[in-house]
């Protein structure tokens, strides 16, 4: 502080050193109290009111975000005040302390905490041992729910790669293919429940004789076939699922493909053609190779999302007809039977299942310059 | 010449069956949306491919339905008065919107205060969070349902917007302080020394300098977060419960489905009325829109 110099002796000056100091510690007190005042009635406020839906909703989100910048500027108000060298060493913390402080709640600390319960009774009150790994590991609609990810992983990541490719490639060779493109990218806006919707009502079923309205059957019935209840047919009804995941990723696997064509140098591909090969054999020879690492990427995203898929299979089967998944046998675990140590330790599979994808992250990470 | 003869025949042949697989993942969404506006007895009774032949044409009665919060009273094709519930999506779309945007903001300024802090201050621990950071990018969020379902009903933040919020700041924040930290360590140096020698302290700096330089990046990572949290049934069934008074979009049109299962009338109108805010962001901002995606791709 600038008044450490003045000369010492004059008491007066002195005096006023100590108000100011006295006065700037006040405010340093002060304005965070009024911070978390205003932010504490906004809280009541929105837990009490009976204003109308609207008014409430805007309240929220002006308290929601405005809080945040004020926190922020607080405690960097705070900070400021203090004396510098302990400032410097905690300035960083401002920055960094609130995402670390969020990612150990909700993230870091719960892993441990699901690992910790998943020893437990559904109450985590008795420990049990590994009762609910060995449950996880040999009840028969776990293993159901685990050969259906399993499908889910293979067909819903071959077919959208699969598909992907094949437009990309095609697109690339053809006129209007921001005009394809993007129509085959629209549906990922679309979510998994809304999705669901959508492909219910084309595997809409009505009995032989009424007119069909779901489209799927409106062709079976149109070359002779018996109108099908399709999610009714066990083993088959999985694939008519995944066909919506299908349906939503192939745009993302296109897109990424797509770009990363964009990036084969077209003389390897001018030399190839000029050699005489086929365009599958440059495709299958130069193209693919070339494009190999985005597939993998492309491929680990989705295999990623079928191993968490949840919404597909809750919206239109409930898990029904033994189209079970992991995820969904988890939100039972939770919300059906109450069973916490059972739901903790289905969580905990999920999260070794991604571990060597983690693994690997850290590895491309550590080779990383600058840290 | 045979050669470029040759090329034009096969350019044809791929439009046309680029044509097929465009027309062919279309037509969900195209049956859908002529299904909305159909009278209700003709969705029953017909295709919607055969909406054309219809005598009735097209109606805005099953949105009405849907939106409105009552019983709703109109009059049918055949000049019957019909009272129907509704289903009030008019509110979960508002509910929708309330968790979203805050979903959206808060996470993403948190993130972006953090990568800042990452990128260019010391402090001891820096590479051991980030490292973490990395670490969880992956990890299914289904991990931190159980135990921070106990510490909110501990709290009372079940049902609340504060709790949603805040959760999908959690599951939100990885991905956003990676592609962040990303985009703000390759700011240039000179830039941040030239402003820390004029003695500008570190939050001016995160608020004047590094913010407006980073809007091309927060604004992919925006349009992806905003599409998650929008679409998102998981984490609004378990923080949100099932209460109608903050039930969103996707809980609501998840439980039409279980009410509803047979009224397609209504729920391809429903369906729609989820879809139109992201099909809007789509079409309008589609360039941020494809590079927020691909940004995005992994999450956990």
């Amino acid at each position: 502080m600038n008044t450490n110099i003045t000369p010492a002796g004059d008491s007066k000056e002195r005096g006023n050193t100590f108000l100011v100091s006295l006065g700037r510690l006040a405010v340093s007190i002060f304005i965070p109290l009024v911070a978390f005042a205003v932010l504490w009635a906004g809280f009541i406020f929105l837990r009490d009111s009976n204003a109308p839906q609207t008014i409430i909703a805007l309240v929220a989100i002006i308290w929601g975000v405005g809080g945040v910048a004020l926190l922020f500027w607080v405690t960097d108000y705070v900070v400021n005040r203090m004396p510098i060298v302990v400032a410097k060493k905690i300035q960083p913390f401002v920055f960094v302390g609130p995402a670390i402080a969020i990612l150990a709640w909700y993230l870091f600390i719960p892993t441990m905490r699901s690992l910790y319960l998943s020893f437990f009774g559904p109450q985590s009150t008795n420990f049990v041992g590994l009762k609910n790994y060995i449950y996880a590991f040999t009840d028969s609609r776990m293993l159901e729910a685990f050969r259906n990810n399993l499908l889910w992983i293979i067909l819903g990541t071959g077919g959208a790669v699969g598909f992907g490719l094949l437009i990309a490639l095609l697109a690339d060779r053809a006129k209007g293919e921001k005009f394809f493109k993007s129509l085959i990218f629209m549906p990922m806006a679309i979510s998994f429940v809304g999705a669901g919707v959508i492909w219910r009502f084309i595997y809409a079923y009505k009995p032989l004789g009424e007119a069909q309205i779901g489209i799927l059957n409106a062709i079976v019935t149109l070359f002779g076939g018996e109108p099908q209840a399709w999610f009714t047919i066990r083993g088959l009804n999985n694939v008519f699922l995944i066909v919506i995941l299908v349906w939503l990723q192939t745009g993302y696997a296109m897109v990424i493909i797509s770009a990363a064509l964009k990036g084969v140098p077209s003389a390897i591909i001018e030399a190839g053609r000029i050699d005489g090969a086929s365009e599958l054999r440059v495709i299958r020879s130069i193209i693919i190779p070339f494009i190999a690492g985005t597939l993998v990427t492309v491929s680990t995203t989705i295999i990623i999302l079928s191993l968490k898929i949840f919404d597909i299979v809750f919206t239109m089967t409930n898990g029904n007809y033994g189209t079970e998944v992991i995820a969904s046998m988890q939100y039972k675990q939770m919300f059906r039977f109450y069973d916490y140590g059972r739901g903790s330790a289905i969580a905990i599979v999920l999260v070794i299942a991604v571990i060597p994808v983690m693994w690997y992250n850290l590895r491309q990470f550590s080779k990383r310059e600058g840290f | 010449m045979a050669g470029i003869h040759k090329q034009s025949k096969w350019t044809y042949l791929l439009v046309l069956i680029l044509l097929g697989i465009v027309i062919i993942w279309s037509i969900p969404i195209f049956g859908l949306l002529v299904s909305s506006v159909r009278p209700r007895d003709e969705v029953m009774s017909t295709g919607w491919w055969r909406a054309l032949e219809s005598e009735e044409g097209f109606t805005l009665d099953n949105y009405r339905q849907v939106l409105g919060g009552s019983d709703q009273t109109f009059v049918n094709a055949s000049g019957e008065t019909v009272r129907a519930s509704g289903d009030n999506l008019t509110q979960a779309f508002i509910n929708s919107l309330t968790v979203t945007i805050p979903s959206v903001i808060i996470p993403i300024l948190i993130a972006a205060a953090a990568a800042f802090g990452f990128a260019w201050l010391e402090f001891p621990g820096r590479k051991f969070f980030f490292t973490l950071v990395v670490a969880i990018l992956v990890v299914p969020l289904q991990i931190a349902l159980i135990p921070i379902l106990r510490d909110y009903q501990t709290l009372g933040l079940t049902g609340s917007y504060l709790g949603i919020w805040l959760a999908h700041t959690g599951f939100g924040l990885p991905l956003a302080i990676y592609l962040l930290y990303n985009y703000i360590s390759t700011i240039p140096k000179d830039i941040f020394e030239s402003a820390f020698l004029d003695g500008a302290r570190p939050m001016v700096v995160f608020a004047r300098l590094v913010l407006p330089l980073s809007v091309p990046a927060i604004a992919s990572l925006a349009i992806f977060q905003f599409l998650w949290v929008w679409n998102d049934l998981l984490v609004a069934l378990v923080f949100l419960g099932g209460t109608n008074d903050v039930a969103v979009l996707t809980q609501k049109l998840a439980s039409m489905v279980g009410s509803r299962g047979q009224d397609w009338h209504l729920l391809t109108a429903g369906a729609f009325v989820t879809m139109v805010i992201p099909l809007g962001v789509f079409f309008s901002l589609q360039r941020y829109f494809v590079k927020g995606l691909m940004a995005g791709s992994v999450k956990g």
